[in-house]
């Protein structure tokens, strides 16, 4: 069959950046609930979409990340909140949890870091594959809280870059969910770049 | 809101602040009458007894600690409940008191023994008594260079390698940090079981490293293993990644400003830490809660209870690869906390009570949701014990995995759950009730073997218990009144006062600024955590901050337990009693 041109070519850009769901149309690879399936009728029928490879790849790994929990303290009982039954981070591509760093993209920080525990945190990011990304969950260790004292580092920033900061202590599991998506659009967005 | 009439127009005509007073304990006639009788059947020229303290208290000269504590052990003083300092730096004959406490499950009563060293002097070891000092003499000398002569491994254990300094010391400069680089990290090699050092096998020895950061080690716990084969024949442990420094804290903030540090310790039962310390700083004013406060704590530090088990029960599991009680168990643990954010907005940390009482009053659908969730939890406890009591993978898995015997478990100081699967019936509910405890009907479930099954049975029980606590406590219906004493030298006047009364005006002033001033002296009060006796000692000197906060933490003695627990088990095994012994890293390293 030869080749269509489809009629509009804004529909196939992939989701904007920015766009929260839910707030005007979301046109592009994924076929909404509701919408009309035509692009996937298109790609059955054999038609092509463009795009950009970068932005595919971004598209894919912001919907499937693996997050390493690297919990320590209270958040961490959160963070299991998240992924338990109750909220289920599931629904938002998250939910398998590595606890290997070889396989992980994503490490949730969870928790104070103190001094004692810092070169082990770097060593572990150290040991994460590319691209990798960090999320900061909680004030301590987005600033080491209110534990402001002689042995607890006061964001971990010191020692490993941070994408994303979560406020709150311990943030709720809707927090850290809403932390999450942030970090998949600016990956979709394609504004994390590092490797 | 009832808080409006909690203040008369009249202004408050109490008793003045009892700042810089000295503090004086209830009973005070019958403990030193107690204290006595003690130092009678020591009889050992270097006890001197102190009175006018909350137990019997003795002054004990360093050279005689050991026959000291050696005789009290003899006379039914099994538990070593606490080791720690607190530094006097401008008193003269000796800086440092170095302060035991002792409890006698038989007797029933506690015993603190305070020796006082200088900075260049040092005191003989205990850890011969007593197996639990061992790690208690390693934190004092941590914190305070407190050195003891004999102590087979006296090095740091909460702070880092590479730390300068001792952090407890009043000279210390709070915020002062050290950089600590992966040279220093601590190489640990574990010491080899002398019952396996001449087995003679096949096989090479390996040392294997678990933590910091392992999915089973539930937080910061390191471990490391000397592997004969598969079997453990060594173990050691390393803690003090997640050390907060919450006793450091504490000096540095307010009594009201703790209250959120506390939360902090056992995460899993925030609301329990919240009510033991209040109550201890209450009961150095001298006041108590008024009847719907004490309520309040004790339907909470229940559910607490139950959402803390949860989380052991459900985790443990998942470490031997049953993920459905996990999933399953944190229905109702969500609807736990759910109550609590009903209470007061806040989840998992709530931060709840004050002193002297809560800090909102429950909304009127308290006792309807605490009877749904009453109602709904059975099920789920009965449910998980079908699912795992008749699985024969899990039997195989915990009936006599890490075991601890009665008489090392009580030498090391256990207490809660892990203590009674040993046998022994200490419940600080039942052994010095509070928040009314006495008039509600239930039991103590105990187990034999103090293996992982019987941490479990015990657990599981724990929280029928509380579900029948829970529905007396229901049925007696929440009592009338406020929800915090009216005493503006301890509680907040209402806001709608403050904005609209001179007088509640400067009370609110004078307690931001200056704080809840406790009377000199200290003070000791404990309750019992999720996993055992958590108890708060307090030193105040009459002003606003705490001149020391010591948090008896119950997983301390517990984990310095486990090498001996898993050596000549395997990984798995370990991994299994790890989880059933609940380990909450804020709590351990404080």
């Amino acid at each position: 069959m030869p080749a269509q041109k489809i009629e509009h070519p804004d529909s196939i850009i992939p989701r904007k950046a920015g766009v929260a769901p839910g707030e005007g149309p979301e046109k592009g690879l994924i076929t909404l609930p509701g919408e009309t399936s035509r692009e996937a009728e298109d790609l059955a029928g054999g038609t092509y979409l463009t795009t950009k490879l970068d932005t595919m790849v971004n598209w894919a790994r912001g919907n499937s990340l693996w997050p390493l929990p690297f919990g320590t303290a209270c958040c961490a009982i959160e963070f299991m909140s998240m992924v338990s039954s109750h909220y289920d981070v599931a629904r938002f591509g998250a939910e398998v949890v590595r606890f290997s760093p070889r396989q992980a993209d994503l490490m949730i920080v969870a928790g104070t870091i103190v001094d004692k525990m810092g070169p082990v945190l770097k060593k572990i990011y150290d040991q994460m594959p590319e691209p990798k990304y960090v999320l900061a969950m909680g004030a301590c260790a987005t600033s080491g809280g209110f534990y402001r004292v002689y042995h607890v580092m006061q964001g971990i920033d010191e020692v490993i870059p941070v994408d994303i900061w979560v406020p709150g202590c311990p943030p709720t599991p809707d927090g850290l969910m809403y932390g999450i998506l942030k970090l998949k659009d600016k990956i979709e967005r394609g504004e994390i770049k590092r490797g | 809101m009832s808080t409006l009439t909690k203040f008369s127009a009249i202004p408050y005509t109490g008793p003045a602040p009892t700042n810089r007073e000295p503090y004086v304990p209830a009973n005070v006639a019958q403990t030193d009458a107690r204290g006595e009788e003690i130092a009678a059947k020591i009889s050992n020229n270097a006890l001197q007894q102190e009175r006018g303290q909350d137990m019997p208290s003795f002054s004990v000269d360093r050279n005689a600690i050991v026959d000291v504590l050696t005789s009290l052990r003899n006379s039914g003083f099994t538990i070593p409940l606490d080791l720690f300092g607190v530094d006097y730096p401008r008193r003269s004959g000796g800086r440092f008191d170095v302060v035991y406490q002792l409890y006698s499950p038989q007797a029933n009563e506690r015993v603190r023994l305070k020796v006082r060293v200088a900075e260049d002097e040092s005191i003989p070891s205990s850890v011969g008594v007593f197996k639990g000092y061992d790690w208690y003499e390693r934190e004092t000398f941590d914190m305070f260079g407190v050195k003891f002569e004999g102590h087979p491994n006296l090095r740091r254990i909460l702070c880092h390698e590479m730390f300068q300094g001792h952090a407890l010391r009043k000279d210390y400069d709070p915020a002062q940090r050290w950089l600590l680089t992966e040279q220093g990290v601590a190489k640990l090699l574990p010491k080899i079981d002398p019952k396996f050092e001449n087995v003679d096998t096949d096989f090479e020895r390996v040392t294997l490293n678990l933590g910091p950061s392992h999915p089973a080690t539930h937080g910061t716990l390191r471990i490391v293993v000397t592997l004969d084969g598969e079997t453990i024949i060594g173990a050691d442990t390393e803690i003090g990644y997640l050390h907060r420094c919450f006793e450091k804290m504490a000096e540095t903030h307010t009594y009201q400003q703790v209250i959120p540090f506390t939360d902090r310790l056992n995460y899993c039962s925030a609301i329990i830490n919240n009510v033991g310390y209040c109550m201890t700083i209450e009961k150095m004013l001298g006041i108590e809660a008024p009847a719907r406060a004490q309520h309040i704590r004790l339907m909470l530090s229940e559910f607490m209870r139950i959402s803390d088990h949860i989380i052991c029960i459900g985790t443990n599991l998942v470490d031997m690869g049953a993920l459905t009680n996990f999933w399953y168990l944190f229905q109702p643990r969500e609807e736990i906390l759910g109550l609590v954010e009903s209470c007061c907005g806040a989840r998992l940390l709530p931060t709840y009570t004050r002193v002297g009482g809560m800090a909102v009053d429950a909304p009127a659908d308290f006792l309807a949701n605490s009877q749904r969730l009453v109602n709904m939890l059975p099920k789920f406890i009965d449910d998980v014990e079908k699912l795992i009591m008749k699985n024969r993978i899990f039997l195989d898995r915990v009936i006599g995995v890490c075991p601890i015997s009665q008489e090392d478990a009580l030498s090391y100081g256990f207490t809660g759950p892990c203590l009674r699967a040993t046998g022994v019936p200490y419940d600080v509910r039942k052994a010095s009730p509070y928040l009314g405890y006495e008039t509600y009907d239930w039991d103590v479930p105990i187990a034999d073997g103090g293996d992982t099954y019987a941490r479990f049975l015990v657990r599981l029980e724990e929280m029928r218990q509380s579900l029948r606590i829970l529905q007396q406590a229901i049925d007696r219906g929440l009592p009338p009144g406020p929800v915090i004493v009216d005493n503006p030298y301890v509680a907040l006047p209402p806001k709608e006062r403050v904005y609209n009364e001179m007088e509640s005006l400067i009370y609110h002033f004078k307690l931001i600024m200056h704080g809840i001033q406790p009377p000199v002296g200290e003070a000791y009060f404990q309750v019992e955590g999720g996993n055992g006796e958590l108890g708060f000692y307090v030193v105040s000197d009459g002003t606003k901050n705490p001149y020391r906060v010591r948090v008896r933490p119950p997983c301390f003695p517990i984990f310095e337990a486990y090498p001996q627990m898993i050596t000549g088990q395997t990984i798995p095994d370990a991994i299994a009693g790890l989880g059933s012994l609940n380990i909450i890293a804020g709590e351990l390293d404080h």
